[in-house]
């Protein structure tokens, strides 16, 4: 993926508003895991305190990350399995690919892992002999259709049925055209039928980890379809691709966050697949991969720590902050330009690719707040935000014309003698193009702001003026 | 090339602002480990035996598992034989091979064609024993091992998990609790928490039933 990407998110939203069949996709996100998500939370009165526990084990585990993960490498290694570190997107695939190399891979069944889509594997292993198949069903439609995912819990939320039923027909060739692929169920079993001969067929799978156990060795990965499972158990090699962070101390550490995860993302009080692992096959297992490497991959997120922006590898990956966002459910994930959308997106993007390269993201936002409301994490999403914008401010990525009108604004809003026969002025003239109506439908370089909402007209005197006179009168 | 473990261990302490974690602030890092500490556990497990069992088959319903309740392990091939005549399927089961352990024979259903190992692509219907079943959520916890092996619980569209009452346990750590009694050589290579049947909501966010995993999931509660 681009990494200069999020560049161009207003020219991306403003297609995305234009676009009938995306609109209609996600209007079926506001109406869904919000909706759950309030159910099951309500129905366990422990959630904020289970909040509180989750937000202190991952501020005590990344006070101490070098030596869980040193832990965490031991016990790996104590289970036959290997571990790799990664600086670099680059070096991670270098890892990965080979890896799948060593293991003669023509077939690698891939799991979803957001931290693979964030280093580029999927192209690196596209532009090698190797065959790649999304084994997650909304991954699998979005590599069919040569898409990005556009959400990190359900890729492809941004398709409907008709398209997907559509990409099916165009891929399996082989189909009976007279097949009936209008529904969710039939379109299901098609995926299910194609995707068991990929399983078994595999030499390598990889799969993503949302923890990675010190005290163990052990990772858990979460998912409700079982085609984690089946990557990783009928594959002679798993690969498990995870980022720093993922480390927790102790598996009552997991359980807790555990308890949060699905509830947060799906509404699901449990996901239907959590599965501990680590390691090859032990001496006798009938099945299993007899090969075990993990690729711990950094990518920015080292340089996190210690600075202002480490609340932010508090992160899940659970996609309550987008599934909750108006901006997000305007425009969808595409048009944030890079694999994380929504807020934790606009916050963890400019902290991985630079600000430089992401300016407008902080700024797709309307500070409505509810991401944080949400977020099981409690993490200071729109502190961090308008902690971007600032510097983007600073360092002159923002565009020229409203930095100098901020520039202005300083300049007088410093000067009361200045600013308020100004503001006098502006209110009297806004109260008079105002007048009769009390509200205005359009006003001079805000054209943005009134398409789609009326300015109210100041009405009398500005609120100094009137301040003074309650002085004057005794009353203050 | 530098070394890139080094590197990211320097860059993690360099933004902590110290060296190496040691004294006391290891040792205390360790004790909390070997604590092993819960943290908060709904209070909706504080239950008696009776009541962890019944909130457990509610909870298994709930996400769309069928629960059979039998007086004795013994029935366990007769509700095996039913069980597949009903769904139309082949009277044949694939088991865990820990199984032959339990109290049961197959010869009190002659009809079914029962083989132990793990599953084969070909097979129809697994039957798997639980190590645990967490009432929390109504979740199945399955640990793999030479004689229970995981791809019981994943490649057949039918299956059929074997559950003790007395296994059934308040809350996941309690669950992990038996994982770890019976790791005195290691943990076995995978525990799999199961709770229902595989399903997607990545159609237009239309809950399916069946994906990869199990298309169905029967739980035989069985003994005391």
């Amino acid at each position: 993926m681009d990494p200069a990407g999020p560049r161009s998110f207003p020219g991306a939203a403003r297609a995305a508003l234009r676009d009938p069949t995306l609109q209609r996709a996600l209007a079926n996100l506001k109406s869904g895991f919000p909706v759950k998500r309030a159910e099951v939370v309500a129905d366990l009165p422990e959630f904020d305190a289970l909040r509180d526990a989750a937000r202190d084990i991952k501020d005590h585990t990344l006070a101490r990350l070098d030596a869980y993960l040193e832990l965490y490498e031991a016990r790996v290694r104590e289970a036959g399995g290997h571990v790799h570190w990664a600086r670099t997107a680059d070096e991670a695939c270098d890892i990965a690919m080979e890896i799948c190399r060593r293991a003669g891979a023509r077939t690698v069944a891939k799991g979803k892992s957001m931290v693979a889509e964030e280093i580029g594997l999927n192209e690196r292993l596209d532009a090698s002999e190797i065959e790649r198949v999304e084994t997650d069903l909304g991954e699998y439609i979005v590599q069919l259709r040569g898409e990005a995912p556009s959400h990190i819990i359900v890729p492809a939320v941004h398709v409907t049925k008709d398209e997907i039923g559509e990409t099916f027909r165009a891929a399996h060739d082989d189909l009976d055209p007279a097949r009936d692929l209008t529904e969710p169920r039939a379109i299901t079993d098609e995926a299910r039928a194609r995707l068991r001969d990929k399983f078994f067929a595999a030499e390598v799978g990889i799969t993503g980890a949302n923890f990675l156990v010190a005290e163990n060795g052990a990772g858990i990965v979460v998912t409700n379809e079982g085609n984690g499972d089946l990557s990783q158990t009928l594959a002679r090699t798993h690969i498990v691709i995870a980022s720093l962070e993922k480390v927790v101390p102790t598996m009552e550490d997991a359980f807790a966050i555990l308890r949060l995860l699905a509830r947060s993302s799906t509404g699901q009080e449990f996901s239907v697949y959590t599965t501990v692992s680590g390691g090859p096959r032990r001496p006798g297992d009938r099945d299993g991969p007899e090969n075990y490497h993990v690729v711990l991959v950094d990518n920015g997120r080292s340089g996190m720590i210690g600075g202002g922006f480490q609340d932010m590898l508090r992160c899940i990956r659970c996609a309550a902050c987008m599934n909750h966002c108006p901006v997000y459910g305007a425009v969808g994930g595409h048009a944030y330009g890079w694999v994380y959308p929504g807020p934790m997106g606009a916050v963890l993007t400019p902290s991985l690719v630079g600000v430089a390269n992401s300016a407008h993201l902080p700024h797709a936002s309307t500070f409505c707040g509810r991401c944080e409301e949400v977020c099981p994490m409690r993490i200071p999403l729109t502190a961090m935000m308008r902690r971007y914008r600032a510097r983007a401010h600073e360092r002159g990525h923002t565009s020229r014309a409203g930095r100098m009108a901020l520039a202005l604004w300083a300049f007088v809003a410093a000067r009361p003698r200045l600013y308020r026969p100004l503001a006098g002025i502006a209110a009297r003239a806004l109260a008079w193009a105002g007048m009769g109506r009390g509200r205005l439908r359009r006003v001079p370089l805000a054209g943005g702001w009134t398409a789609a909402r009326d300015l109210p007209a100041p009405e009398g005197p500005t609120f100094a003026a009137r301040y003074r006179n309650y002085r004057r009168e005794g009353r203050g | 090339m530098t070394d890139a473990r080094a590197d990211i261990l320097e860059g993690i302490r360099r933004g902590l602002g110290r060296g190496p974690l040691d004294g006391p602030d290891r040792d205390a890092m360790l004790a909390r480990l070997r604590r092993r500490g819960r943290h908060v556990v709904p209070s909706r497990v504080d239950l008696d035996p009776e009541g962890l069992v019944a909130l457990f088959v509610a909870k298994a319903e709930a996400v769309g598992a069928t629960v059979e309740a039998l007086a004795d392990e013994a029935d366990i091939p007769r509700a095996v034989a039913s069980l597949l005549a009903r769904e139309n399927l082949p009277a044949r089961i694939v088991q865990a091979p820990a199984l032959e352990g339990w109290n049961y024979s197959w010869e009190a259903a002659p009809a079914v064609e029962a083989r132990s190992g793990a599953a084969a692509r070909t097979d129809e219907a697994s039957l798997s024993p639980a190590l645990a079943g967490v009432a929390e959520t109504g979740t199945l916890v399955l640990a793999s091992g030479p004689d229970t092996p995981t791809t019981l619980n994943f490649v057949p569209p039918q299956h059929i998990v074997a559950l003790r009452r007395r296994d059934v346990v308040a809350a996941y750590e309690d669950a992990w609790d038996r994982v770890r009694d019976g790791a005195a050589d290691g943990l076995p290579r995978a525990v799999n928490f199961v709770t229902g049947p595989s399903r997607t909501g990545d159609i237009e966010q239309k809950i399916q039933i069946g994906v990869h995993g199990p298309v169905r999931l029967h739980i035989l509660l069985a003994g005391d």
